[in-house]
């Protein structure tokens, strides 16, 4: 048995998905941005929020990607354990954005780490990095997450000793002040903590997909109303946004660590998510 | 304070501008970023002649996407990029070069002095990307694409180009350093707190 889905059309969903990525902000982005501009009361990070906002108009009128940084092709697959695909999804994904890439078009940013060589089409070793996850059913939903380097170089992890939780408030402090105005805030913060090295930096940046109106919990709130009140502000030039929200994502880790990752996100928190279904 | 620059910029153009005003361009600017710089200060060394001119120049911090049409290149989408990545090596280039502004986001930390009488930082809003490809009117030149489209130098033709807000001045004022060091205070004195 397999997919209603054929390769061809899953190609072009999935390079139809990377253009609605690029060039819309979901909603919950643009009401959170709208938002942080009504609240502003320092006048320069006021006309900044106005640019960003007149930006995202513009990008959405002419259908172009709202930022140059057209990022780093990340994917998150949560597929079905029925669903039977038929094809290669990894070599077809890797086929839509190289698509993608020559009709939206998308800025090629994918280089060798050492010799700096672009492939020129955003495909590369482990780019496009997809992260699959089974779960019951027969759908596959993909979410597409480029992800822009201003923001993820700022960017930090840290192995904490295990009796030092109450530090993780400060290191997300720490971190934001020492990105300043570089990753583009108004930022989206994501915080993994536990698992291990690698994946408390994976339950960051799953952090990031959480939508911006979900209700955050204690520790969440404390972080985000202690970030905005450092004053960086919209681009650093000064304000009450640097932040928009906080979502912290956690798992067991082993006794002797506690790793704490934290995903900075720029105001462009670029995400879509298109589902297929497989046969009844 | 607004004002409206014309390219090739002059001394007296940038002497007058103070952290916090706001500042739109016309005329030429060119994009330089990480790789550009490096090859800049390379030839510098060597003592080769670089293939465009920066006396009076604007350079822009930028990677645009650009789309090769039958006219030629177009600009499809070219917000600032981090300039931060600059920093070390931008005293050098303005030593050696007749650079008079500039453009990018995030502020740069540690080239306040050397900028003074020299050159002004402008920033620009960063991921306004479509915004400020509707402001380039022109693609006049690309230099060392070999380095890549995001790493090559492109010469831009800009027709009001902003809004530009003076990120650090002339006169060693920079906004982006004030609002740092008062967020760093506040991390102090709340580590300070805690342990106490």
């Amino acid at each position: 048995m397999s997919s209603k889905v054929s390769r061809e059309t899953f190609i072009r969903s999935i390079a139809d998905l990377l253009r609605k990525a690029e060039i819309e902000l979901p909603d919950d982005v643009v009401d959170a941005l709208r938002k942080a501009e009504a609240a502003e009361e320092n006048p320069v990070a006021k006309f900044q929020l106005q640019a960003i906002l007149k930006n995202i108009e513009i990008a959405k009128k002419h259908e172009v990607p709202m930022c140059q940084d057209t990022g780093i092709m990340i994917f998150f697959a949560e597929i079905g354990t029925e669903f039977q695909p038929g094809f290669d999804l990894e070599a077809a994904i890797r086929e839509a954005v190289i698509l993608a890439t020559a009709e939206i078009p998308l800025r090629p940013n994918a280089v060798d780490p050492l010799t700096r060589k672009n492939s020129g089409n955003n495909t590369g070793a482990g780019i496009p990095d997809i992260h699959w996850k089974f779960v019951p059913g027969n759908q596959l939903k993909i979410t597409a997450a480029p992800k822009g380097a201003g923001s993820e170089n700022m960017s930090s992890l840290r192995m904490f000793n295990p009796t030092e939780a109450g530090s993780i408030k400060n290191f997300v402090l720490e971190t934001v002040v020492n990105a300043g105005g570089m990753p583009c805030p108004p930022l989206t913060i994501g915080v993994g903590i536990g698992g291990s090295f690698d994946a408390a930096a994976r339950l960051a940046k799953e952090a990031l997909l959480e939508p911006l109106d979900a209700l955050m919990e204690g520790l969440e709130r404390e972080i985000l109303e202690a970030v905005n009140a450092l004053g960086i502000g919209c681009m650093g030039l000064g304000g009450s946004t640097t932040a928009l929200s906080v979502h912290m994502k956690t798992a067991h880790c082993h006794t002797a660590s506690l790793p704490v990752a934290v995903n900075i996100q720029c105001w462009a928190n670029r995400h879509a998510s298109v589902v297929f279904r497989g046969e009844e | 304070m607004e004002y409206h620059l014309q390219t090739p910029l002059k001394i007296e153009d940038i002497e007058k501008l103070n952290a916090g005003d706001i500042v739109y361009i016309s005329g030429e600017i060119l994009t330089a970023r990480d790789e550009a710089h490096a090859r800049i200060l390379e030839m510098e060394e060597k003592r080769e002649e670089l293939p465009f001119s920066l006396e009076g120049a604007v350079i822009y911090h930028c990677g645009p996407l650009m789309q090769q049409t039958e006219s030629g290149w177009k600009a499809i989408s070219a917000g600032p990029t981090t300039s931060g990545r600059m920093s070390k090596m931008t005293p050098l280039l303005l030593k050696a070069h007749g650079v008079r502004a500039i453009i990018g986001k995030g502020g740069m930390k540690g080239v306040a002095d050397a900028m003074k009488k020299r050159c002004v930082y402008l920033a620009y809003t960063g991921g306004c990307a479509a915004l400020a490809a509707e402001l380039i009117k022109e693609v006049k030149a690309v230099h060392w694409l070999d380095l890549g489209m995001p790493e090559a130098v492109w010469v831009l033709r800009v027709e009001e180009f902003g809004p530009l807000i003076v990120g650090i001045d002339a006169k060693g004022k920079d906004i982006f350093a004030e609002v740092r060091e008062k967020a760093q205070k506040q991390l102090k004195s709340r580590s300070k707190a805690r342990k106490a």
